[in-house]
């Protein structure tokens, strides 16, 4: 009975052996990782795929924001390194020479709609009317007041700006593994500190850290999640994950525009930011499903107007954006390190 | 003036009294302040049962709508399902089969239901009103009557009663988890779905049914109502499977060669304090253990159970070896005694007669320390399996997600409304299996427990 048992025993350790080393030589689903904003149109595209192609397996879609994915994607070449990168923006040129580093030289870049940041608050407080002016004050570590620099004075919004509410300042914004995070400054922090005589350049997005700011390294559940904690906070959200909590949140304008689909796609709300995936050239020919999930990605059915990633909050691209990344992709044109 | 007798019994009597009430005291408030202890966990612990069930159980019945669908042959455009010929290969099959489901993927199913809920309504819609038709039901069913057709191609032509899940947004709307007198312009449905809905639920065509999806489907993300468990449960169950072989048997081995035959020495001392120090590792470091060894080093998948299941071996191992070593060493030495005194070699002694004693004790110990893995997530969250997997897994090595891991996912879901209720449902799932899994230990415990 015991050899019985022994020899049990090594059958399975060596049938889980053979079983590993079988399938570390070949993956057949497309292996996709990044940021948390792309995710869920990322997984409603690979849902899609799966369900229509039967031929291809289900791309499987992982978080870890764009930083983290991109990292990821930066790991090398190989079966156990991701194929995709999701980024809610462009790649640094950082991130390309430490990709090359390790082998990944044929980054692709794939554009494939655009996103709002909207400011959100919770239903029963007051509504805002903000400007990058005021959050940049809000938010800044140092202001210039009467020409001097002087430690950000202010406690409430109204100190600001008499118009906005009488509330304590709470401003919930997302952590630098964050895409959302850079757009947040360029396109508000920065646009805000011009107005400012004294803080420039990178002091702009010094911001303070009397507890007033929250950062936020998780996703927007957790944004909300503390908006129902902190009453009076101020929350830095994504526009699809406003548009689907609509019953608890409500939005508040920036320079005086709602931010909406068509206000964003028109431009006409300043703070929106293209998406992007990167697509690792190098699996293109290994991983079965991978070139076709990037084409139908791109299908103007699949992220197109009227698109369920329209329904879940994406701003699809004009039909001349689509046509160029879908050209650039299939030149396999590949992202430079200049 | 001396002090009798009788004097100093009587003071010796008071002072006894004062202390004997004081200690009556003493005891009175240790026992009400060990009675609050306990209530006050009991409390804690029926509140957040109590929380997780409101919210929870009303997550497994899911608004259903019950309707005929004509499957319209003009429609159904789709040669004869095909059948493996004499003398087919099965590589030329397959092909051919997959041929034949990506024809039928191509199909528009969506405008068979569209039909059937139209009929359903007794209404015509115009193109710009289908947009609140759809939003009625869940997008995914159109692959689910696909599914149903490829299974049975003899439906063509008929008109059959089928189950199709309502949208995520219409069964929140319809069990009020929204405020139903919020403005249009908050509400996630448009007015027109909401009164098609109101309307649906009272001709008894949307019933509140028992949600077989949240059982048999993966999860999804676009189609979120018919979201489920299923592929987190495989994961998970691959998990526990490497787990139980690889961990039990190293950990009960390791246990009982420590224990009955290693010299004491420094090593096999230092040895010990590592168990124990292992024991006490929090369980992330396990996971990015697992990435940079296992991943990186091994080149083994991202985002598979075996992974998983190695890395929570790491975690459950120093657990098995601790409880299988007490439950060892609480054999009477006596019973040692005996066998070696009847002849019996160390080995016989060990494994005819001190193994099968502990058993109870290693099986309790293993029993949790693998409902411990479980119920773990940090470690999986760093070897990829947090990712969105709409697969069943089929073998270890696929990808998948694992149950707390789901609850993590489904919590993060910006779907707020509906989500909630269902991360409490998977809470229940999970919690059901953990405590199946403690009371089957109590269980073994008790029926090969010995006294002596």
């Amino acid at each position: 009975m015991n050899v019985a048992k022994k020899t049990l025993g090594v059958a399975v350790v060596a049938a889980l052996a053979t079983g590993v080393s079988a399938t570390a030589m070949a993956r057949d689903t497309v292996q996709i990782a990044g940021s948390s904003t792309v995710l869920p149109f990322a997984s409603i595209v690979a849902e899609e795929f799966g369900d229509t192609f039967s031929q291809f397996g289900t791309p499987v879609v992982g978080s870890g924001g764009s930083g983290g994915g991109l990292r990821q994607f930066c790991q090398g070449v190989g079966e156990n390194t991701i194929d995709i990168a999701n980024a809610s923006r462009a790649i640094r040129s950082a991130e390309v020479a430490s990709c090359n580093e390790a082998g990944v030289n044929e980054i692709l870049e794939v554009k494939f709609g655009y996103d709002g940041i909207v400011f959100a608050s919770r239903l029963d407080r007051e509504a805002f009317e903000l400007t990058p002016d005021h959050v940049f004050k809000a938010a800044a570590a140092q202001v210039t007041q009467d020409g001097e620099l002087v430690d950000n004075p202010y406690t409430r919004w109204s100190e600001i700006d008499a118009d906005l509410p009488d509330q304590e300042i709470v401003l919930v914004i997302p952590a630098s593994n964050h895409g959302t995070r850079e757009v947040f400054e360029e396109k508000v922090i920065h646009p805000g500190c011009e107005s400012d005589a004294q803080v420039e350049g990178d002091a702009c997005v010094n911001l303070r850290g009397d507890g007033r700011i929250v950062e936020i390294a998780g996703d927007y559940t957790e944004t909300l999640a503390r908006l129902d904690a902190q009453a009076d906070a101020v929350g830095v959200f994504g526009l699809s994950f406003y548009e689907q909590n609509r019953d608890r949140l409500q939005v508040a304008t920036v320079d005086g525009v709602t931010p909406s689909l068509e206000t964003i796609g028109s431009g006409e709300y300043p703070i929106s930011r293209p998406l992007f995936f990167y697509v690792k050239g190098e699996h293109l020919d290994v991983i079965p499903g991978l070139a076709e999930y990037t084409e139908y990605f791109l299908n103007d059915m699949v992220s197109g107007y009227g698109s369920p990633l329209e329904d879940a909050g994406l701003i699809p691209l004009d039909e001349e954006e689509r046509a160029t990344a879908l050209e650039q992709f299939q030149a396999r044109t590949v992202v430079s390190p200049e | 003036m001396s002090i009798t007798i009788e004097q100093r019994r009587q003071h010796r009597l008071m002072t006894i009294e004062k202390s004997l009430a004081k200690r009556h005291r003493k005891e009175t408030r240790f026992r009400r302040v060990g009675l609050a202890a306990v209530t006050t966990g009991m409390a804690l612990v029926i509140i957040l049962f109590a929380s997780i069930l409101a919210r929870g159980v009303p997550a497994f019945w899911q608004s259903t709508v019950y309707t005929d669908v004509y499957f319209d042959p003009e429609v159904i455009q789709l040669d004869e399902k095909p059948r493996r010929e004499d003398g087919e290969t099965q590589l030329a099959f397959d092909e051919r089969y997959g041929a034949w489901l990506t024809q039928a993927s191509l199909i528009n199913w969506q405008s068979l239901i569209d039909n059937a809920m139209e009929d359903a309504l007794g209404v015509d819609v115009e193109s710009r009103q289908l947009r609140d038709l759809r939003a009625l039901l869940a997008s995914g069913e159109r692959f689910a009557l696909r599914d149903q057709f490829i299974e049975k191609p003899s439906l063509l032509g008929q008109t059959v009663e089928v189950k199709l899940l309502a949208s995520a947004n219409v069964d929140v709307w319809i069990k009020g988890n929204i405020d139903r007198s919020l403005p249009d312009a908050r509400q996630q449905l448009s007015p027109q779905t909401r009164e098609w809905a109101d309307r649906l639920s009272d001709e008894g065509i949307i019933e509140n049914a028992f949600s077989t999806s949240l059982f048999l489907n993966t999860d999804s993300r676009s189609s979120p109502a018919s979201a489920g468990l299923a592929g987190a449960f495989m994961g998970s169950l691959f998990m526990m499977m490497v787990v139980i072989l690889l961990s039990v048997p190293i950990g009960v081995a390791s246990a009982v060669y420590l224990e009955e035959f290693a010299p004491q020495n420094r090593l096999t001392d230092l040895i010990e304090i590592n168990i124990n120090n292992l024991a006490a590792v929090p369980s992330i470091v396990f996971g990015l253990l697992g990435a940079s060894i296992f991943i990186g080093y091994f080149g083994l998948p991202l985002s598979a159970p075996v992974v998983g299941g190695l890395v929570l071996t790491l975690m459950t191992l120093p657990t098995i070896i601790i409880t299988t070593r007490a439950s060892l060493r609480s054999i009477p030495p006596s019973i040692r005694q005996a066998a070696l005194g009847i002849g019996a070699s160390k080995v016989q002694t060990v494994f005819h007669h001190v193994l099968p004693l502990a058993l109870p004790g290693i099986l309790t110990g293993s029993i949790l320390g693998i409902a411990q893995a479980l119920g773990e997530t940090a470690p999986l969250l760093l070897i990829g399996m947090n990712a969105f997997v709409a697969n069943v897994p089929g073998t270890p090595l696929e990808q998948s997600t694992a149950l707390p891991v789901q609850i993590y996912l489904w919590q993060g879901n910006e779907l707020r409304n509906f989500f909630e209720a269902r991360t409490s449902a998977a809470i229940i799932v999970l919690l059901g299996l953990m405590l199946s899994l403690n009371a089957l230990a109590i269980w073994l415990r008790k029926k090969f427990e010995t006294r002596w």
